[in-house]
C-alpha cells in the first residue's frame, strides 16, 4: 500500500503560503469559472452558492462532473430508487441543481469511488481538455489530500495536474475546497485565501441541494426535526449557519506537489 | 423495491439456476465515516460483473435474509438483505436498506452486464 488517501496528512500543505487573511471573493470579477468535482451534488454542497452569484453577475460558469455518482448509498428517505437506477436519477438531478445555479454540466463518464485507481495523468488531460476549450479564470475543486472521499483527493489532484500542464500565460487561477472540521483545516492549512459572502444567494444553494431529492432529503429532514424540537448542537448549528453564509477556498500554486505526491 | 418475500426471491433464484450470470455483490458504510461522531474509519467493498453460475442458490432467515449461491467452485454469500426487484432489464436486485433508505448491502444478478462506461441509455 504506497498510496494511501485516507491516511492522516503531515506533510506540508499544497497552498500557497499560509494566508493570515482571509480576502472577499466577488466571483463576479472572473471571465468564466470550471468546477471539477466528482459527484452529482458536491458543486452544490461546496460551491453552489459561488456558482449561483457568479451566474447573477454574468459569468459563465460549467460543472465538469466526474463521476454520475451511481455508487451512493442515499437512496432517498424512504428510498426510492436503487442501485441500478441510481445513475439516472442522480443525472436528472444534476441537470435540475445546475438549472438553478445557472451552470452549464458536463460529464467526464468516470467509474463512482474508483477514480483513484485511474492514472492521473489521463484524468488530467481530460480536465485540461476542458480548460482550454473553456478558458475559466479560475478553477475549483477539491483541496487534494483534504477532500475525505477518496474520489474528491482523486479528481482534485487531477486537476492541480490538467493546470500545472498548462503553459504559464494559459493557467487559470485554482481554487480548492477543504472538507473537515474547521479547527483540524486551520492548523493543518492555516486561514482559507478566499472567502465567497453568499447570502443573497443561500436560497439558491438549498434549492439546488433540494434538486439532489435522492442525496439530501435526508439532511433536510433531519434539519428540519432538529429545528422543531430544538435538539440542535451548538456544532450543527454552527455549520448550517456558515453553509448558508460564505464559501472559502484555498489558491493553490498548481507547481507546488500535491500531498498525494508528497505522500507517493 | 420491495419488502422480501422469501417465495418470490427463490422462484427467482430457481429460475436462474445453471444459467451464466453476472454478478454485482457490493457492502459499504458510505465514505464519510471519519466525518461522525466516532471518527469511523470506511468499510466498503465491491465486486461488479463477475461471470458466475450457480448450481444452487437458497434464500433463508427471517428478516433481514441471507442469501447463499453454492457455485462450481467456491459461493456467494450476502446477509442483512431486506428489499427486492426486479427490473426492466431482468435483473434481479437485493438491497439491504437501513431506516434512513441507505444501502448498506447489495447482491444483484444479470443475464447481461450491469450497466458500465460513459453516455445515457
Ligand atoms: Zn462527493
Amino acid at each position: 500500500m504506497s498510496r494511501d488517501a485516507g491516511s492522516p496528512v503531515t506533510t506540508p500543505p499544497a497552498a500557497s503560503a499560509a494566508a493570515t487573511v482571509t480576502r472577499p471573493y466577488d466571483p463576479a470579477e472572473e471571465r468564466g469559472i470550471l468546477v471539477v468535482l466528482p459527484h452529482p451534488d458536491d458543486e452544490s454542497f461546496a460551491a453552489g452558492g459561488t456558482l449561483a452569484r457568479a451566474a447573477a453577475a454574468g459569468v459563465k460558469t460549467t460543472y465538469l462532473c466526474g463521476t454520475y455518482g451511481d455508487m451512493g448509498r442515499r437512496m432517498g428517505r424512504p428510498a426510492f430508487t436503487n442501485r441500478e437506477a441510481l445513475r439516472d436519477v442522480r443525472t436528472a438531478e444534476l441537470k435540475d441543481a445546475c438549472q438553478v445555479l445557472g451552470c452549464d454540466v458536463r460529464f467526464m463518464g468516470l467509474r463512482d469511488k474508483c477514480i483513484e485507481f485511474e492514472d492521473p495523468e489521463a484524468v488530467a488531460a481530460k480536465v485540461r481538455e476542458a480548460i482550454e476549450e473553456l478558458r475559466p479564470s479560475a478553477v475549483v475543486t477539491f483541496y487534494p489530500g483534504h477532500g475525505v472521499h477518496p474520489d474528491h483527493d482523486a479528481l482534485g489532484h487531477a486537476t492541480v495536474l490538467a493546470v500545472r500542464g498548462l503553459a504559464a500565460g494559459e493557467r487559470p487561477r485554482l481554487l480548492a475546497v477543504a472538507i473537515g472540521e474547521r479547527d483540524e483545516l486551520l492548523s493543518a492549512l492555516g486561514q482559507p485565501h478566499l472567502e465567497c459572502d453568499i447570502t443573497a444567494f443561500a436560497d439558491r444553494k438549498l434549492d439546488a441541494l433540494r434538486a439532489h431529492r435522492s442525496q439530501t432529503e435526508a439532511m433536510f429532514a433531519h434539519w428540519d426535526e432538529q429545528g422543531i424540537d430544538g435538539a440542535e448542537d451548538a456544532q450543527s448549528k454552527a455549520f448550517r449557519d456558515e453553509f448558508v453564509t460564505r464559501e472559502r477556498y484555498y489558491v493553490l500554486d498548481p507547481d507546488v506537489p500535491t500531498l498525494l505526491e508528497a505522500r507517493a | 423495491m420491495r419488502p422480501i418475500d422469501r417465495v418470490s426471491v427463490q422462484a427467482e433464484l430457481d429460475r436462474r439456476l445453471g444459467q451464466p450470470h453476472y454478478l454485482h455483490l457490493e457492502t459499504t458504510t458510505g465514505s464519510y465515516t471519519k466525518l461522525g461522531p466516532e471518527k469511523k474509519s470506511p468499510v466498503i467493498a465491491f465486486v461488479r460483473n463477475a461471470l458466475l453460475t450457480y448450481e444452487r442458490g437458497t434464500v433463508t432467515g427471517d428478516g433481514p435474509y441471507r442469501v447463499g449461491l453454492k457455485l462450481d467452485q467456491g459461493w456467494v454469500y450476502a446477509d442483512g438483505l431486506t428489499d427486492f426487484e426486479v427490473n426492466e432489464r431482468d435483473e434481479l436486485l437485493l438491497a439491504g436498506l437501513d431506516c434512513e433508505g441507505q444501502l448498506t448491502m447489495a447482491l444483484q444478478l444479470s443475464p447481461n452486464p450491469f450497466r458500465e462506461g460513459e453516455g445515457d441509455r
